[in-house]
């Protein structure tokens, strides 16, 4: 059959099929359309497959053979895409997917609690024995601000008065968000490079945190730093550990891929750590959240926020042993 | 055909080519993206200037937002574009030539930050170099691809001649030549058309203008007009 031939013989069900992937630009209106065309799309749609070959085997024009490639690309996609994710899935991957997740990695998870914790308890210690080792983690002007945010007198924890005049709660809401998930996805995506950059943000973030921490309870700030940072510290710990394992998994599937290529190991394991990103995400929303508008506040008792603190503190730990614990999927 | 192009088989048993977008489109798309980014930084802080510390709150969560989902609101439900993208006329989609969804947008997104490094998309830029198909870190894990949504080339019809069989018999790859000359013909300059012809002898015999319309008419009857 020459060219001409072909096309005007199959010009009419090309046309309707193009009218069917004009119908459903929105994804909603496809089964609409399908209804009210009366046509049969996979049909149509295998049809024009077996034209696309032959168009190609009978080295019809590059016109005719692009085209029928454009339509078979358009059907393809608008055939085999997923559905888009409803509230059901979300729920559960709240309840059981992400901590059963989390589960499954303990190795990983466990070697990144290490990395930051160890700097962690470390440098506090290090700062009662040794108190001048503040220098060497950060700045004088670093250290100004965080005396002054922590100062047995400040009005509001937390927040560096002499910057940020009328620094108030939604502002630092926000602040927090971007600063705080912002840490956590970086630590993440280094984890690419070898696991090296989730490392290296883990026993940075270790080793500061630790250092704050340390260095104030030398200069006497104990209970405003602790009764700070009681309230989200659950959340926002194990939100910024969970990020370092996401980050490891990539990094080991480079490192160790097993029987499979890296490529393809990396594949999976970018489909397994992202739960844990978006997790680590929806963790550090929350402690931004406590963080902003409960911390802060010195109209409550250090004591209550110290019992809330652990409450927190078994909640998380509860909800990763034991969320999805022996549901089917 | 392009050595950029990437055959792809669907379940049906056919082959779909894809044209993969490389560093320079990619690169022309981002600054479209960022500068989109700018102006909307400016005009939401010269607004929300006026509403105090609580629309600094705002402004900071917004920018937070615009940083890390700008692409990935756009990929996912814009057809695989961002505005840059758009402009520039490429989009991604996964390998497997299906629109790409929120996971794989996500995980190509966040990964930047990897791509990033170590200055000014250093990384991305020899991931892209040294892989097959022009991907950076965050495409490599995630499983998708850029590339072009339309064809460069405006096809025409082939100009309508007295059908005329090739005077010596044409292989497939030969005919197929000729066929993609008679469909670019419109496009071209009358002398780069007979340029083209002259290069043809041996099948049309003739030179120059004669050649041209010899050759246009043995497209016709290749097509099967007669």
């Amino acid at each position: 059959m020459n060219q001409d031939t072909f096309v005007s013989r199959h010009e009419q069900t090309w046309q309707q099929f193009e009218a069917w992937l004009e119908s459903g630009s929105s994804k909603h209106a496809g089964q609409v359309a399908i209804e009210e065309m009366q046509i049969d799309v996979p049909h149509l749609y295998r049809q024009i497959c077996h034209h696309l070959s032959l168009a190609r085997e009978r080295r019809y024009s590059a016109h005719v053979v692009e085209r029928l490639n454009d339509l078979v690309l358009q059907g393809h996609q608008r055939l085999y895409s997923a559905r888009r994710v409803g509230m059901h899935q979300f729920n559960h991957f709240l309840f059981v997917g992400f901590p059963r997740r989390v589960r499954r990695e303990w190795r990983l998870l466990l070697l990144s609690a290490l990395l930051f914790y160890v700097p962690m308890v470390g440098m506090f210690f290090a700062a009662q024995v040794k108190p001048e080792i503040v220098y060497s983690v950060m700045s004088p002007g670093q250290i100004g601000q965080m005396e002054s945010m922590y100062a047995p007198e400040a009005k509001k924890l937390g927040r560096d008065m002499r910057e940020r005049g009328s620094a108030d709660d939604i502002m630092m809401f926000g602040f927090y968000i971007r600063n705080n998930i912002g840490i956590g996805f970086q630590t993440f995506a280094g984890g690419l490079l070898f696991t090296l950059g989730s490392i290296f943000f883990l026993v940075f973030n270790g080793l500061h945190i630790g250092t704050a921490a340390g260095h104030l309870t030398q200069i006497g700030s104990t209970t405003p730093f602790f009764s700070f940072v009681a309230g989200h510290s659950a959340l926002e710990l194990t939100a910024i550990v969970l990020s370092g394992t996401a980050g490891m998994r990539l990094g080991i599937a480079l490192l160790k891929p097993g029987r499979l290529t890296r490529l393809q190991a990396l594949k999976i394991a970018g489909r397994q750590s992202v739960p844990l990103v978006y997790g680590a995400a929806l963790m550090l929303v929350g402690a931004a959240f406590v963080e902003a508008f409960w911390s802060s506040t010195k109209v409550i008792e250090p004591a209550v926020k110290y019992t809330v603190g652990i409450v927190f503190w078994v909640l998380v730990l509860g909800y990763f042993l034991f969320a999805g614990v022996g549901r089917e999927d | 055909m392009l050595d950029t192009s990437r055959s792809l088989e669907t379940p049906e048993g056919v082959n779909l080519s894809l044209r993969i977008a490389g560093p320079v489109v990619r690169c022309y798309a981002w600054v479209i993206d960022q500068v989109i980014r700018i102006v909307a930084y400016s005009v939401l802080s010269f607004v929300l200037q006026f509403t105090g510390t609580i629309g600094m709150g705002l402004l900071l969560i917004i920018v937070f937002l615009i940083e890390w989902f700008y692409p990935v609101y756009f990929e996912v439900m814009h057809a695989g574009a961002t505005p840059g993208k758009k402009r520039m006329g490429i989009r991604v989609m996964h390998d497997d030539g299906t629109e790409v969804g929120w996971q794989a947008s996500l995980i190509r997104n966040l990964l930047r930050t990897a791509d990033l490094l170590p200055f000014a998309y250093g990384f991305g830029l020899v991931s892209m170099l040294v892989s097959r198909d022009f991907k950076r870190l965050g495409d490599i894990t995630a499983g998708t691809v850029v590339v072009y949504r339309e064809r460069p080339t405006i096809w025409t019809d082939i100009p309508q001649a007295t059908p005329l069989a090739p005077a010596i018999a044409m292989t497939t790859d030969e005919q197929y030549a000729l066929l993609q000359f008679a469909e670019r013909a419109a496009t071209l300059t009358e002398e780069r058309r007979n340029e083209l012809a002259d290069t043809l002898q041996d099948i049309s015999g003739e030179r120059g203008g004669m050649a041209t319309q010899r050759l246009l008419q043995n497209a016709n009857w290749l097509v099967g007009r007669r």
